[in-house]
């Protein structure tokens, strides 16, 4: 699946401050291919994840357009593209997004339970084990570290094997084995076919990358 | 998602238990506010059938006696006698039409009681008051020292039950009324007279003088057509000085006006406690969902639509106040059930709660009242959780 932004821009009114509107992603074209891994790189408050957003279905552009295969997503209602969004995006949120009413697998199975889709159990265990948090199945997030959320949370976004894989600062809470394995991971994931963009500080990823894409004051440029 | 919103609450459950009893809270105080209501209103209906007379005709020093309305009314106890003559002289009176002496009698004490109980005397050649309800569990005709049993006497049909040393046989129980005759004994004429006779006896009767074949307590009557029961009492109180004719509504006034104001003042304390609970609840599903804002937006990255995480809020709500509200039934019903007795004596007021049918309605009612309550309330969070801008939450954590 081939994804592709055509001048989107994203502007923000502040509450206060002396200008009121700015804009957090200038006009951007921006296309993220299958079997490729896009590193995207940039400062603090530079747009990435604004852009990011907005690429995967959260974020309406102030102007432009997103389609996925053709498909202009901000043109679906929003019961559609969120059907289209669970089917085909997977999305690695920054900070800790576990639920904490539910174990470390109904977590990652929970894609599949939102619209009564059959759960892929199988392909749960595989990537838990991958992950190396195939021990705490049956464990409450309030009993994991910082590390296993992340893994959880990268586990719950890549169990539907989407076609596009947004991740924002993936390996936020990881020590350096375990980022190069979600980076080896991820990089895997493009080697079979998935688009996959990672928003990320680390400068590990740029040997991962197929594509680098650098963010600075809302502007998106190759490096 | 249908299992997502009871894994969410199973896992939070102090937030889940504090909603369900806020909801139990509502559904409790619906039904047991409605049904004390609808008791109070239904031993009021129940007090007007029993009295069935326009009019009600006692000797004037009964006037004087403490509740002498109660002993009339629901068969308090007490007694007081006028005598024949005097009652002949009412019933001469123009626009008199049907008319029926009745007898009182308070008993000493009895196996069946542990209190002093009333007994009431009536003519069943002429009787147009008790006859018709006695008639509803009893179809024969009382012998002597026959006697037919208010519903909460602790006694059964072919029991012996001793007055003043004469020994009387339950011939039937009658249906509760919610009123003082539910601990009262009816017997014919002949019987209150022996009873009468045996209390003076034995020196027990106040009033030593009385002549039992030659005495009344109390004349129901109706008026005859053409004559209306103000225009009656108002004669037999002008030429009938040593009695005091009474119209039976305007005695009901009374009971009905004490029922009004206890009934409006549980409607008020219904409402106060609707209001305060639907707020809380309001105040509870917003700061919940301000907790778990981050949740949500968790979800919306998963796909979850904007639907379908009101439908969640909406889900947890419904969940928590359909458990909650059948658990404030549930209680409700074993408060109100086993301890309508002492309620009735609280409020010493006709208390007669509703039939199974009813009692059902009402708590179906309250149930889905506050469900319909609780949902409304986490209506409003559920539409804040919809307009969740989910990058700004997510952004917000780090």
């Amino acid at each position: 699946m081939e994804l592709i932004a055509e001048k989107v821009t994203r502007e923000f009114v502040r509450p206060s401050g002396k200008t009121n509107r700015f804009f957090a992603v200038k006009e951007t074209d921006f296309a993220l291919q299958s079997g490729r891994l896009t590193v995207l790189m940039g400062r603090s408050g530079s747009g990435k994840t604004t852009l990011l957003n907005m690429l995967s279905g959260l974020l309406m552009p102030s102007s432009g357009r997103i389609t996925a295969d053709g498909k202009d997503l901000y043109a679906m209602p929003d019961k559609e593209l969120s059907r289209f969004r669970c089917g085909h995006f997977g999305v690695i949120p920054q900070g800790q997004t576990a639920i904490h009413s539910l174990t470390v697998t109904e977590n990652i199975l929970l894609p599949f339970a939102l619209y009564g889709d059959a759960p892929d159990e199988a392909r749960a265990r595989q990537l838990m084990e991958r992950l190396d948090i195939a021990d705490l199945a049956n464990a409450r997030p309030a009993e994991l570290s910082g590390g296993e959320l992340r893994r959880v949370a990268i586990a719950r976004a890549l169990v539907r094997k989407p076609s596009l894989i947004f991740a924002d600062e993936p390996t936020g809470d990881l020590d350096d084995e375990n980022t190069a394995e979600v980076f080896r991971f991820l990089k895997e994931c493009a080697s079979e076919g998935a688009a996959v963009l990672v928003v990320t500080h680390e400068n590990d990823a740029k040997g991962y990358a197929d594509v680098m894409l650098k963010m600075s004051a809302g502007v998106l440029t190759q490096e | 998602m249908k299992s997502l919103a009871i894994k969410n609450l199973k896992g939070r459950p102090v937030r889940t238990a504090v909603l369900m009893v806020l909801a139990a809270l509502l559904s409790f105080t619906a039904l047991g506010g409605t049904l004390v209501v609808a008791s109070l209103g239904k031993g009021l209906d129940s007090l007007k059938a029993r009295l069935g007379a326009d009019v009600m005709v006692v000797p004037r020093e009964a006037t004087m006696k403490k509740k002498f309305e109660d002993i009339v009314l629901q068969g308090s106890t007490g007694y007081f006698y006028m005598s024949s003559a005097l009652a002949d002289e009412v019933i001469q009176r123009e626009g008199v039409g049907q008319v029926s002496p009745q007898f009182f009698l308070a008993s000493t004490g009895s196996s069946c009681c542990s209190i002093p109980v009333q007994i009431i005397g009536f003519d069943p050649d002429t009787d147009f008051t008790v006859s018709p309800w006695i008639k509803r569990t009893y179809g024969g005709e009382l012998g002597k020292y026959d006697i037919v049993a208010g519903s909460d006497l602790n006694a059964f049909v072919g029991d012996k039950l001793s007055f003043y040393g004469v020994e009387c046989t339950v011939a039937a129980k009658l249906e509760k009324t919610g009123t003082t005759y539910d601990t009262t004994v009816f017997t014919n004429k002949d019987t209150i007279t022996a009873l009468i006779q045996s209390s003076l006896d034995k020196g027990m009767n106040d009033f030593k003088d009385t002549d039992p074949e030659h005495s009344v307590s109390c004349l129901m009557i109706n008026a005859a057509d053409g004559t209306s029961p103000e225009e009656l009492v108002n004669d037999i109180n002008i030429h009938c000085k040593k009695v005091r004719a009474f119209r039976s509504g305007d005695m009901i006034n009374g009971i009905a006006g004490s029922l009004s104001g206890v009934s409006q003042m549980i409607r008020l304390l219904i409402a106060a406690v609707w209001v305060l609970g639907i707020v809380i609840l309001l105040l509870a599903f917003t700061m919940s969902v301000n907790e778990r804002k981050k949740e949500f937006a968790v979800l919306r990255v998963m796909g979850a639509s904007r639907a379908k995480l009101a439908g969640l809020v909406l889900k947890e709500a419904l969940c928590t106040c359909l458990g909650g509200s059948l658990i404030g039934a549930v209680v409700g019903l074993l408060v109100l059930l086993p301890f309508n007795g002492v309620i009735e004596k609280t409020l010493a007021l006709p208390f007669l709660l509703p039939n199974a049918g009813s009692i059902t309605c009402f708590a179906i009612a309250a149930v889905a009242l506050s469900v319909i309550s609780g949902a409304a309330a986490a209506a409003v969070s559920a539409w804040r959780v919809s307009r969740i801008d989910t990058g700004l939450i997510l952004r917000g954590d780090n």
